[in-house]
């Protein structure tokens, strides 16, 4: 099975963290730091997995993004590779040229998405169409207010205008591109 | 960009996490989110109830800040009011903060779960789906409680959605993890397999999941899978891609149901029925006929996708370990991995081979790829690749290649990455021991590994190199010159001062007969270093000193002076300064045959397990390492693995057998105290070795045993003529003379005993001052804990007082503890000795097993050390069903219709110890005529089986 999930910058921000065990809090917080630094100081173009304790690390990069998934000793680590990828295209299904923002400000979309492709560290459904489905079945059991303050996905994007030209995470994990540093989400100094 | 008006933004959140990026610094940040907090505790708190929409906003809030890393103490109750709410939206972020901020409050899961029931109850799907994931997603022993009854039900039911099915059954895989005790296995079962059959991928493929683990904790109720599972892979590895639609992935039909397929496969071996295993065959030559069609698409993924199912589909055949063809096959597939240009494909390679060189069948095809591993281990750039290839090269090592592995491991350890240095060279030292025919090699390379990586060898590499050389006198005279001469560097490694202060001491004049190596060169030489080294250095070190003064009278004085100095005599550390104070008056109060004794050669070591190997296996972790003998890939679990653990120590016949004969008499001249001190005089590092966790000498109490005159106590004859009668059974009388009775009852759980002991007095008189207490020798101390209870002092004549004895094993063991007895009976004191019937065989737990399992692990168990075999005369009337009897008090399983032979008998059980598990297979084969038996003994270490067959082979 699989045992956790993150999805971290490479400024080794957390950006998603889903574990499949309990575990303490402490605890969680030792292994985010263990994985960020432990996967953000290998060499680019290094093979995707890794040993850690008794489990298997798998990564990937998408764009600005790391994809971090741990699975146990037996498991598959091509397809929890792909377990990431179809992680992707689902998201990027969702939002439209997903990227980082995206996930920052519609966390909780994440979230739903996550808990309809996999299920308590085993995967649930492969389908894109099925997830999406599912996913835009319950968008249309929203609720509307007149209150003016409801929004849609894009939100961010309306309140930062240009600011933030993000490069679309499964565009670069399709072309393999690696993106420099500079080019890379022209941000500020600090960001959370 | 189709951004659609979909989903609901909530633009307070959206608004709060910007400002949170604006922040320029961390307390910016912080302040940033207490006011935050202020805000929404105020509001919940408030007088104005919130809307539905406010609460879901702030609990998002919330759980954002939470997901930033601080801590939310409060909007628990406002997030199950939430998942209460009959808005879809609402609910959906009420569980998600529950789900993300599990709490063990148990009022609040009283709420939570009732929640969760309305929702279940609801027939609405999305709802039950919601609730469902939240069990999933918390999995607690309360959620297990309420709802492991009821899940199962939702799961079979004929209406339930295809989308909640998929969610019950990972629900209940969940919950059966955490809380398998609570998960009921009933009717259902039976109908969980046939989902197997459903039209619907998607619950197929959560089903396989559900099954591979009920199946891997009770294979037996879930064989009918296997053909079930046969016929699906088949379906899929045939159809075209078109067929599955969305699941095909990248042109790559069903990858994530293939690969849950073959890994519920993995829980079993190989079909028997025929026309089934040549089915599940075919599909496995067709994956890896597949792998040799040009790519349908240039997408890693496509590739990935494809060789994942590939990747399982080797490890099933390995994991059978039936079919020579396909062992080749894959052997030669992975071959041809090893030189591709994905990095990720090279490292799968190597680490699957790894399991490949195992088989008997492959081992041989996996050693032609030596020189491409031993290539990526120069050329790869990526560590953990180059980790995977010093793997491979340990797995593949045998007796042929072990000089060329050695050395290319050795020539890459100077350049190794410093986080594998300490790994490799503990799989140096390991090979180095077990494939040495000449041990000159093993010494050179033992010496070579402390020069290019001394700081990463460990105490007990070095402790083990000593105890091989003390052990072997052959390699004693190389040793002593090797030493000698790499000591010359400049610049050595304090291990290797160590190594050579020890040898030197014990062996030098072996090369003293050399002018160059003289004794006052030795010494010069071992001296030179003295300065620069640590202190538990110097110690062993001034020990090699008192050694050279025993050995070579001539340098004597020069010693005796060094030892005088001030900075020996005075020096600021106790350990330093008492050794030299003592070695000082040793030398000049005791005579020379004296010294002889007390300085004598070390007696040879007893053998034991190897810490390196010990060490290496802690490194690793269960599982991790690649034995040589067997390493399957167990989906079962780690049972096998514990079973396996001591396969290297036993597969190395030409050191073990040389070193075997563990209970060497020491020289019979030595008085116990003398021996006690000659440990003391070689250093505490010594010590170590024996008891190998390190305790302080307590060098003058010792010291003053050498020179006062104790004498020992009068030894007491061992009674054990009552011994063997208690192999087979737990109760009965073991000692009896004329005035006192010893009866015995005792029980085993797992590792652990005791023994009810019953004193009876024959006699009219009291026993006076009576004690007894339990006696083990050295060796059984580290191997059985004995702990007996006080008795009270006085036994009234005609009365019984019974003491109890508490046991724990710890390893296998061979000796017996002895029970002490002593007592004043009219004046004069009685003593008595027995042996208590404490043997390996009382830790069984009899195994049941099937005649299949039971002659698969026949086969496993295959290596030759593991089997032990006698054949003895009947010594008493063969009946059946007293030998039935006996096997049976012998704590194994009596396992009826297994042998074809109804004559004959075979048991199986599992001996508990605290360390470990050793599984152990017998067959006893009567011979009426010739009035023999047969016995065979298989387990997965030769100590037990040797052990086990010596006990038994006296019973009948």
């Amino acid at each position: 099975m699989m045992r956790f999930l993150l999805l971290f910058s490479r400024q080794g921000k957390l950006r998603l963290q889903k574990w499949f065990t309990p575990i303490p809090e402490r605890e969680k917080k030792k292994i985010i730091r263990d994985m960020t630094t432990m996967v953000l100081a290998r060499q680019p173009r290094s093979c995707n997995f890794l040993h850690w304790k008794d489990l298997k690390i798998i990564y990937k990069r998408y764009a600005s993004l790391y994809f971090c998934l741990a699975i146990e000793n037996q498991e598959n680590e091509l397809l929890a590779l792909e377990v990431i990828h179809r992680y992707v295209e689902l998201l990027d299904k969702y939002f439209g040229n997903v990227c980082e923002l995206d996930i920052i400000f519609n966390f909780e979309k994440a979230y739903f998405i996550l808990d309809e492709f996999l299920l308590g560290g085993e995967i649930q459904e492969t389908s894109k169409q099925i997830v999406n489905r599912c996913i835009e079945s319950s968008d249309m059991l929203q609720e509307y207010y007149c209150e003016g303050e409801t929004d849609f996905p894009g939100t961010w994007r309306k309140y930062h205008g240009g600011v933030y030209e993000q490069t679309c995470i499964l565009t670069c994990g399709l072309k393999g591109i690696e993106i420099t540093a500079g080019e890379e989400y022209r941000s500020r100094m600090y960001c959370i | 960009m189709p951004t659609v008006s979909k989903g609901d933004g909530m633009r307070g959140l959206a608004v709060f996490i910007s400002d949170i990026r604006n922040c320029k610094s961390k307390e910016a940040e912080i302040k940033r989110i207490n006011k935050e907090l202020a805000n929404i505790r105020s509001k919940f708190k408030g007088d104005k109830a919130l809307d539905g929409y406010s609460k879901k906003k702030y609990v998002c809030k919330l759980l954002f800040i939470f997901l930033l890393g601080h801590d939310i103490d409060f909007g628990h109750m406002e997030a199950v009011n939430l998942l209460s709410s009959n808005k879809y939206t609402e609910k959906q972020i009420g569980y998600l903060f529950i789900s993300v901020l599990v709490n063990s409050n148990s009022d609040l899961i009283r709420l939570i779960n009732n929640g969760i029931k309305n929702d279940l109850a609801s027939r609405n799907p999305t709802f039950m789906n919601l609730a469902l994931h939240c069990i999933a997603n918390v999995g607690s022993r309360e959620m297990a409680e309420a709802f492991a009854f009821e899940i199962p039900s939702i799961l079979v039911a004929g209406d339930t959605m295809d989308s909640v099915k998929q969610s019950a059954a990972l629900c209940l895989l969940r919950l059966n993890r955490t809380s398998p005790d609570l998960v009921p296995m009933g009717e259902w079962t039976a109908r969980v397999v046939h989902l197997l059959n459903d039209q619907h991928l998607g619950v197929v493929t959560a089903a396989t999941s559900l099954i591979t683990t009920l199946a891997q904790k009770s294979p037996d109720d879930f064989k009918t899978s296997i053909s079930l599972a046969v016929a699906r892979l088949s379906r899929i590895v045939t159809s075209a891609s078109i067929d599955l639609q969305d699941y095909t992935y990248y042109f790559v039909a069903a990858p994530w149901l293939s690969v849950k397929l073959l890994r519920l496969l993995q829980c079993y071996p190989p079909p028997e029925d025929a026309a089934l295993r040549s089915r599940l065959t075919e599909c496995l030559e067709t994956i890896l006929n597949k792998a040799q069609e040009p790519p349908k698409s240039k997408k890693v993924q496509h590739s990935n996708a494809k060789n994942a199912v590939l990747f399982e589909a080797i490890s099933l055949i390995i994991h059978h370990d039936s079919e020579p063809t396909l062992l080749v096959r894959a052997c030669n597939q992975l071959g041809q991995f090893l030189q591709h240009r994905e990095t990720n494909l090279r490292y799968l390679a190597l680490e699957s081979m790894c399991t490949l060189a195992s088989s008997e069948f492959s081992h041989e095809a996996v050693k032609t790829h030596i020189d491409t591993v031993i290539n990526a281990l120069k050329t790869e750039r990526d560590v953990s690749v180059r980790q995977r290839a010093v793997d491979l090269l340990y797995a593949m090592c045998d007796r042929s290649n072990a000089k060329q592995i050695v050395a290319e491991m050795l020539s890459y350890l100077e350049t190794a990455d410093y986080s594998i240095r300490e790994e490799i060279v503990l799989k140096v030292a390991i090979l180095a021991e077990k494939y040495a025919v000449d041990y000159t090699w093993y010494v050179d390379t033992i010496l070579n590994l402390i020069r290019v990586a001394g700081d990463y060898v460990s105490e007990e590499v070095w402790y083990r190199v000593i105890q091989i050389v003390i052990n072997r006198d052959d390699v004693q005279g190389y040793a002593a010159k090797t030493v000698f001469e790499a000591l010359q560097a400049p610049a050595c490694h304090e291990n290797l001062v160590k190594v050579g202060g020890y040898i030197l001491g014990e062996f030098g004049n072996l090369i003293a007969g050399d002018s160059r190596s003289s004794p006052l060169v030795q010494f010069n030489l071992l001296h030179s270093k003295f300065h620069l080294c640590s202190v538990p250095t110097r110690a062993l070190l001034l020990s090699a000193y008192i050694k050279f003064i025993n050995l070579f009278p001539e340098v004597k004085a020069t010693i005796q002076d060094v030892l005088r100095s001030d900075s020996q005599l005075r020096n600021a550390d106790v350990e330093l300064q008492q050794r030299a104070v003592e070695y000082l008056k040793l030398s000049c109060i005791a005579s020379t045959d004296i010294l002889a004794t007390v300085l004598e050669e070390m007696p040879p070591f007893p053998e034991r397990e190897s810490s390196i190997l010990a060490k290496l296996k802690k490194k690793k972790g269960p599982g991790k390492l690649p034995d040589i003998d067997d390493n399957r890939r167990n989906v079962n679990g780690s049972s096998e693995h514990s079973e396996n653990t001591d396969t290297t120590s036993k597969s190395s016949p030409s050191l073990l057998e040389d070193l075997l004969p563990t209970d060497r008499p020491r020289p019979s001249s030595c008085s116990p105290a003398i021996l006690a001190a000659r440990t003391m005089a070689s250093a505490h590092p010594f010590t170590d070795i024996l008891n190998l966790n390190s305790t302080p000498s307590t060098g003058p109490n010792l010291l003053v045993d050498v020179f006062s005159d104790s004498s020992t106590s009068a030894s007491v004859d061992v009674s054990e003529d009552n011994f063997s009668r208690f192999v087979c059974k737990n109760n009965g009388v073991i000692y009896e003379n004329q005035l006192l009775q010893i009866g015995l009852k005792s029980e085993y759980r797992q590792n652990l005993g005791r023994i009810y002991v019953f004193y009876g007095n024959k006699t009219s008189t009291q026993f006076l001052s009576f004690s007894s207490f339990v006696t083990t020798s050295d060796i059984l101390k580290s191997q059985l804990n004995v702990h007996a209870k006080t008795v009270d002092p006085v036994i009234e004549g005609g009365a019984q007082v019974q003491q109890i004895l508490n046991i724990e094993c710890v390893s296998d063991f061979i000796d017996a503890p002895v029970l002490n007895i002593q007592f004043r009976y009219g004046g004069t004191l009685q003593n008595i000795a027995v042996k208590l019937p404490v043997m390996l065989n009382k830790f069984f737990q009899p195994t049941e097993m099937t005649s299949q399992d039971f002659f698969q692990r026949w086969k496993q168990l295959g290596a030759p050390q593991q089997e032990v075999q006698k054949i003895f005369k009947a010594q008493h009337p063969m009946d059946t069903d007293v030998t039935k009897a006996k096997i049976l008090g012998f704590g194994v399983a009596l396992l009826d219709g297994v042998d074809p032979n109804p004559a004959n008998f075979v048991g199986a059980g599992v001996i508990h110890t605290k360390s470990t598990q050793v599984g152990c297979l017998l067959r006893l084969e009567p011979n009426a005529q010739a009035q023999m038996y047969r016995l065979t003994l298989r387990t997965s270490r030769e100590s037990v089986s040797q052990r086990l067959c010596e006990l038994l082979g006296e019973q009948f």
